[in-house]
């Protein structure tokens, strides 16, 4: 009997398509990659089946999570401009390089006499800072009121918009958080804003 | 196939130039491999669902207007209590007593429908909607809000408002064991 003889191919493959499909991907995630932002305040938003995608511009946005109050403008001129105004009214003075290291800063959470060390605090090191959270409450003077009052007057100088409003919090934050928010915002006349919310199936009707 | 022809030109030899001919396939492996990678990378770092914004519209607090007198028999009142649990009631406080129910389709949405239903049978014209003041005690939560809300827009309930809980309503939670 003879032999089978297995005919001997080569193994290499043409990979044209592959590497054009590879690098067709490639380029619709680079086009529509927006990177994830570090929050501080882990907050994991309750679902909802609202559809109406949140803005990416002219946002503010007050997360509550651990019980504490973290801040964020999509603006980076705002940004530097309304701590600048705080600074006036906190009486802290900041270096530009501390205004700088802020306006790249997107999510925040400390306190005024905290916020200083905050900057200073080298980048590679920021992740293990402790951050405390903005210091609020329900009266007319508190810190995340200033902070909103002062990035919406930075907006309105700047740009001549009006910020939008959202609140970001945890599913499991109480009330009583989300109210001393939203009676931040009810003080300066703010009545309309944001809950941010992760997308749920809508039910059949 | 995607190969350039690349030869070059051979050495003048007499009479005729002759290309020289080599193959063109260039190795792709690694080109592959590095997109893949980065195809990878970008895929973990984007966010493709971006988070849903869910509007609330606060009532105007600063300016003191008359305030319309509404019906307490076609209000609605939702208490969120702790532990994930709703008390609810047709009219004024204290008058009849409060349903304990749960957030989901079978529990509080039902009874929004039907009491929307019965609203809308007993009155007529303008009066006919059903109007929902949501109470949320302090021990509900966020999500506990955005559900209720959720539930406005579900069953089609355009007024409504987020109202400071009573105080009776918070002993009658805790009678409840929901606080």
């Amino acid at each position: 009997m003879p032999r089978v003889k297995v005919a001997r191919k080569s193994t290499a493959i043409d990979m044209t398509a592959m590497c054009d499909v590879a690098f067709l991907l490639l380029t619709f995630f680079i086009l529509t990659a927006k990177p994830k932002i570090d929050d501080p305040s882990h907050a994991v938003v309750p679902p909802s089946t609202q559809m109406i995608p949140v803005a990416d511009a002219n946002m503010m946005t007050v997360s509550v999570g651990q019980h504490k109050f973290f801040y964020s403008v999509t603006e980076q001129d705002v940004r530097s401009e309304a701590l600048k105004a705080m600074g006036l009214k906190y009486g802290v003075t900041f270096t530009p390089e501390e205004t700088q290291r802020f306006s790249l800063t997107q999510v925040f959470g400390v306190p005024m006499k905290q916020l200083k060390s905050f900057l200073d605090t080298d980048p590679d090191q920021l992740k293990n800072f402790k951050q405390e959270g903005i210091q609020a409450d329900t009266t007319n003077n508190n810190e995340l009121f200033n902070w909103i009052y002062t990035s919406r007057q930075a907006e309105k100088a700047l740009h001549d918009k009006d910020l939008q409003m959202s609140i970001k919090a945890d599913s499991k934050e109480e009330y009583p958080e989300i109210n001393t928010v939203i009676s931040c915002l009810e003080k300066q006349k703010l009545f309309k804003f944001d809950l941010i919310t992760s997308l749920k199936t809508a039910p059949k009707k | 196939m995607a190969e350039l022809d690349t030869s070059g030109g051979g050495k003048h030899k007499g009479g005729k130039i002759r290309s020289k001919k080599s193959s063109t396939r260039v190795d792709l492996t690694a080109m592959v491999d590095l997109a893949f990678l980065l195809i990878t990378f970008f895929m973990y770092t984007t966010t493709l669902q971006k988070p849903k914004a869910m509007n609330l519209a606060m009532p105007d607090n600063s300016v003191k207007t008359t305030q319309l007198a509404v019906a307490a028999s076609r209000t609605m009142t939702i208490v969120l209590g702790g532990h994930n649990k709703i008390e609810w009631y047709m009219g004024e406080p204290g008058k009849t007593a409060p349903t304990v129910d749960n957030f989901g389709a079978n529990n509080i949405r039902k009874a929004i429908i039907d009491n929307a239903k019965q609203v809308a049978a007993t009155h007529s014209g303008d009066e006919a909607a059903m109007e929902v003041v949501i109470h949320p005690s302090d021990k509900s939560t966020y999500e506990n809000l955005v559900a209720i809300l959720d539930e406005m827009s579900i069953t089609n309930i355009k007024i409504y408002a987020i109202v400071k809980i009573l105080p009776m309503e918070v002993d009658d939670l805790k009678k409840n064991n929901n606080y």
